[in-house]
């Protein structure tokens, strides 16, 4: 990291917390009714939509807290414990 | 405009990914539905107690503020420090130094301990000189970022590390501080309690209605925190609304002194519930602690009467 990237604003998206997880949320594009819900629960804001469609929840920064599956009302997010890592 | 989830989830965050607070933590969701309610096109300058969001979200040399400028000096200083900013802003856009048509809002972020407790004396300073800013407290009722020691803001019988239950004593002895009405005696021409509540119509409408309002406005907003309180990382959508239908944590807005409750639960759930729900509270479930939770039922009860009453009393003297 060079100096100058100091004074970015918003460069914490180049520290990736996704290593924190113990648990990986699986969205079920099916199931999913955009309601939208779950982007702004995510502490982490890493639920990506675009014109409001789903896009998928950026595994980067997840930390597996579960917020979303919990407030979707459809079951449309699923955690799933990560075993096999 | 009226709220529309779908329309509001399109904004850009102001606080975004790559910060290291906890997984599950109610205060990024907090800041995020406080910021959403600013105008795209109006900038934002962002002050913070020192506290959990402020470690967490400045871990040299990141930072996690976007498009807004983010300022932090001493545990107690934020609404000092963004007095001093607001009025040098003021100065300079009198001097014609700065873009007559570009607004910018003034906005303070801390936790309970920076507010209630350290901050108290620059808040209620800065609420008094009349700057036109907006104090928001997240409130998780503790010193979350040492380690769960006890606020002004802890709950009634709350365990923390220097409110512990054991044999002596059963968690907090001393009831809470309401710092929210504290505010209202300052008559400022806006105060509100809110939650991550529903859809965050509520946390919107109170953060629009405390930014774009002139003067000095205050919001405390209802931060669940999984680690200090003890619940599953999953659940802050499920306490904060167990905390509001239960009206441990009632949602309501002063506007010039006048008094509305937001929402009112169809059937108020009794305060158990919202208690059961949290490691904090465990030993007031057991026999002998049965009269704890009455005592918290009374209060809950007792303010949830108070709020009722001045709704009342306030409407009525604003037709007369």
């Amino acid at each position: 990291m060079n100096n100058s990237n100091i004074l970015k604003d918003g460069n914490s998206v180049e520290f990736k917390t996704g290593a924190w997880r113990a648990r990986t949320p699986n969205h079920s594009k099916d199931k999913c009714k955009n309601c939208m819900m779950c982007v702004p629960f995510c502490p982490e804001a890493c639920i990506k939509q675009k014109d409001n469609i789903l896009v998928g929840i950026d595994l980067d920064y997840c930390k597996g807290c579960g917020v979303c599956a919990k407030v979707c009302p459809f079951n449309a997010i699923e955690m799933k414990d990560n075993n096999n890592d | 405009m009226p709220y529309n989830l779908k329309e509001v989830v399109k904004k850009q965050n102001r606080l975004v990914s790559g910060h290291r607070m906890c997984a599950g933590c109610g205060a990024p969701v907090t800041i995020n539905a406080v910021l959403r309610a600013l105008k795209e096109e109006d900038n934002a300058v962002v002050a913070a107690a020192t506290g959990c969001l402020e470690v967490s979200t400045c871990i040299y040399p990141y930072t996690s503020w976007k498009n807004v400028s983010f300022i932090h000096s001493a545990f107690e200083c934020a609404s000092a420090t963004l007095s001093g900013v607001e009025t040098a802003y003021n100065s300079l856009k009198k001097q014609g130094k700065l873009s007559k048509d570009k607004e910018t809002k003034f906005i303070a972020f801390g936790g309970d301990g920076g507010t209630l407790d350290i901050g108290l004396q620059s808040l209620s300073g800065a609420m008094e000189r009349r700057h036109n800013i907006t104090y928001v407290c997240y409130d998780n009722g503790a010193y979350m970022n040492t380690g769960t020691q006890r606020s002004s803001s802890t709950p009634h019988f709350a365990d923390t590390t220097t409110s512990p239950a054991g044999k002596v004593t059963q968690g907090k002895v001393q009831p809470r501080k309401d710092l929210t009405e504290i505010m209202v005696k300052h008559n400022l021409p806006y105060v509100a309690q809110t939650a991550l509540f529903g859809n965050l119509k509520d946390i919107y409408e109170k953060a629009e209605k405390a930014i774009y309002t002139d003067g000095p406005t205050y919001i405390s907003a209802f931060s669940p925190c999984p680690r200090g309180w003890g619940y599953p990382t999953e659940d802050l959508a499920v306490i904060s609304k167990l905390a509001v239908e239960t009206c441990f944590w009632p949602l309501y807005e002063i506007e010039n002194g006048v008094y509305k409750v937001t929402y009112k639960p169809a059937k108020k759930l009794p305060v158990e519930e919202f208690l059961k729900t949290q490691k904090r509270f465990k030993h007031l479930f057991k026999e002998e602690n049965k009269d704890l939770i009455d005592e918290i039922q009374k209060e809950v009860d007792k303010k949830w009467d108070y709020l009722l009453m001045m709704e009342e009393v306030t409407n009525k003297q604003k037709e007369d």
